[in-house]
């Protein structure tokens, strides 16, 4: 017996001499029963909230269900399909009008003879964010080399038009719709990653008239709203430079956008360099890794890591705010939506409630994919740290 | 051991300066406190100094002025001939040349063990891939854990962590090695292991410049001992006469305190 006791039963000294018999984890957690228990209703007040929320959806999702599908309105030619008849009282969404604008949401006033070159960009870009964003793609530095110098350059030449190759030039006047959308958030968001990071950097540098720079233009940016820094890219710009500089409409709303949006990603980015330990710094100062080299392989591939939730948070913020480029007289997409649901031809009671849901959905999808995709990665880097 | 600075000296290359390391009458201030008060210390090549005293004395800081870690207002740290100003290009060129392992080891954690050792020699000493790799190899071979070269650092334990990070030292291929108490942060029976690696690297020559409170090494290991407080050196001496008759009465009550668990 290698066990001493105390007369009560108290362990005194104890050697193990044999290892316990295997056993098995206890069953717990099994049965949808015992699920909806521990989920739902766990508590007084979790069952009242499981109970209001389940009544929430009951009312409102069969009535937006009966609009957007049952009631819906799929094909026609003018107003009289989606009109209210003794025959159908309840009329829902005039699917019919947003089939017939379709195209002109997708390219706006893009005149229609040159739309192929609008595809095909759209195929490029979607080519090139597929590859870049597929962690596991081959070759992602030349999928980087495809989306940063290729694909600008190509999408210039193809939307602006380049005549040597045959393609007429068309004005960006005439750009609107997702097209224009698409092209102002992604400028945005692909410009504003660089010089945020350089701002961050800049920031927190050594040298005072380079942080002093950076504060200075952060500061200011954030202090003032995108709508002002639009107008004055667009109104004021033309006032300072002769007006043959003068750069189209669109190109003075994409720096404005992009330096609006850079100043935000800079305080992103500046919270990543900020999370990493000093030790980092040090470890790589102490390997004579110089500035440069650190920031490349120590501090910006762990801060951008944790910072990508972040940034994809601004690159949403960013697609949506895209819509302020109408102020100054740019068609985006939500603008199409709004020329198309004055149209007197498509004029119904649900013809504006129709064209908001079908904005919505699009921005919905399109920021909602952003999201999943940022989750995935974080998931992803996440059980790579639990390794 | 008192002549093994003469095996150091055979082991390496012929010294252009006379010393591995001068310190000169070095003094630093953090705003009104004075961290490093007139610190005198010349280490030789091949030489093996353990720096010990109580927590503040500024010992680590010492460590951090040898490679530009930390700046100094007054005096001078001259190292294999390098006297350290700001001069940011003469920085990097003493870095090179000095390893430094930290108490809480400071490997890179989105690198592979590999990747952590060459990233510095690829990068630094423009080596080509193939050689700095089979560099590497060579030092996690001789810290004893090839096998993990493909591993994350967060896969392995303390003590094989720190060994990495002895060995991502080492591939720099270093004159000087710094050890920054580089067995405080880990689990008692790891201590061994990192300590057995340092002394295979002190049998072999190596100039090491070593803060620790691991009396049984630096008995082992050390030329010579120095003990800080206050930011002063307070006592210099060989290990036996440091140990066994202490001079300064600072120094017998540290070590009386230390030496007695």
């Amino acid at each position: 017996m290698p066990q001493e006791t105390r007369p009560n039963g108290t362990v005194i000294a104890y050697v193990r001499t044999a290892p316990p018999a295997p056993v098995a984890p206890p069953m717990a957690g099994l049965g949808p029963l015992r699920w909806i228990r521990d989920n739902l209703f766990s508590s007084v007040s979790n069952g009242v909230l499981t109970v209001l929320v389940i009544a929430l959806i009951a009312w409102v999702i069969p009535p937006l269900i009966k609009f957007l599908v049952i009631d819906a309105v799929w094909s026609g030619t003018d107003r009289e399909a989606c009109l209210a008849t003794p025959a159908r009282p309840e009329v829902g969404a005039c699917w019919a009008f947003v089939r017939e604008w379709f195209s002109f949401f997708i390219y706006g006033p893009y005149p229609v003879a040159q739309r192929w070159r609008v595809d095909v960009f759209f195929g490029l870009l979607a080519f090139g964010i597929g590859w870049l964003l597929w962690l596991d793609a081959p070759r992602r530095d030349l999928g980087a080399l495809f989306f940063f110098v290729v694909l600008p350059i190509v999408s210039v030449a193809l939307l602006r038009g380049f005549p040597p190759l045959g393609l007429p030039v068309v004005e960006t006047a005439s750009w609107g719709g997702l097209l224009v959308t698409l092209v102002v958030a992604a400028v945005g968001i692909v410009v504003s990653l660089p010089i945020g990071i350089l701002l961050a950097l800049g920031r927190r540098s050594d040298m005072p008239a380079v942080r002093l720079i950076s504060v200075l233009f952060i500061e200011f940016v954030r202090g003032v709203p995108l709508i002002t820094v639009l107008f004055m890219a667009s109104v004021m710009l033309p006032l300072f430079v002769p007006p043959a500089w003068s750069p189209d409409k669109l190109a003075r709303a994409l720096v404005g956008i992009a330096l609006f949006s850079s100043a935000y990603m800079a305080e992103v980015v500046r919270a990543g360099l900020q999370s990493i330990a000093k030790g980092q710094y040090e470890a790589a100062d102490a390997l004579g890794l110089g500035y440069w080299t650190s920031l490349r392989f120590v501090i910006l591939p762990q801060a951008l890591k944790v910072t990508i939730p972040n940034i994809v948070n601004s690159a949403i913020a960013l697609f949506k705010d895209t819509t302020l480029v109408f102020i100054v007289g740019i068609f985006d997409f939500l603008r199409t939506i709004e020329i198309a649901r004055g149209d007197p031809r498509w004029a119904t009671p649900v013809t504006s409630a129709t064209g908001y849901v079908f904005a919505a959905l699009v921005y919905f999808v399109i920021c909602h994919s952003m999201s999943r995709y940022a989750s995935g990665v974080e998931r992803r880097l996440g059980a790579g740290d639990r390794r | 051991m008192n002549d093994a600075a003469g095996i150091g000296e055979g082991a390496r290359a012929a010294p252009e300066a006379p010393y591995a390391v001068e310190i000169v009458d070095l003094h630093k201030w953090y705003g009104d406190f004075h961290v490093l008060n007139d610190v005198n210390l010349r280490i030789a090549r091949g030489e093996r100094i353990v720096i010990c005293g109580p927590s503040g004395s500024g010992k680590s800081t010492l460590l951090r002025c040898v490679n530009a870690l930390e700046t100094y207002q007054r005096g001078q740290v001259i190292v294999d001939g390098v006297l350290l100003t700001h001069d940011l290009k003469r920085v990097d060129e003493v870095r090179r040349e000095v390893g430094i392992v930290f108490q809480h080891f400071n490997l890179f954690p989105h690198l592979t063990v590999m990747e952590n050792c060459t990233l510095a020699p690829i990068y630094v000493r423009k080596m080509p891939r193939k050689e700095a790799e089979a560099i590497a190899m060579h030092y996690l071979t001789r810290v004893r854990i090839p096998e993990q070269a493909s591993k994350y650092p967060a896969q392995l334990s303390g003590g094989q962590q720190q060994r990495v990070a002895i060995a991502r030292a080492l591939c720099m291929n270093p004159k000087i090695m710094m050890f920054d108490e580089p067995t405080s942060a880990l689990d008692p029976e790891m201590v061994k292991e990192v300590l057995d690696t340092m002394v295979a690297l002190a049998l072999d020559g190596m100039t090491m410049l070593v803060v620790t409170h691991e009396m049984g090494f630096a008995r082992e290991v050390a030329n010579r001992m120095v003990f800080m407080d206050e930011g002063q050196i307070i006592e210099i001496n060989a290990p036996e006469a440091f140990f066994s008759s202490p001079q300064h009465e600072r120094t017998r009550m540290f070590l009386g305190q230390i030496l007695a668990r």
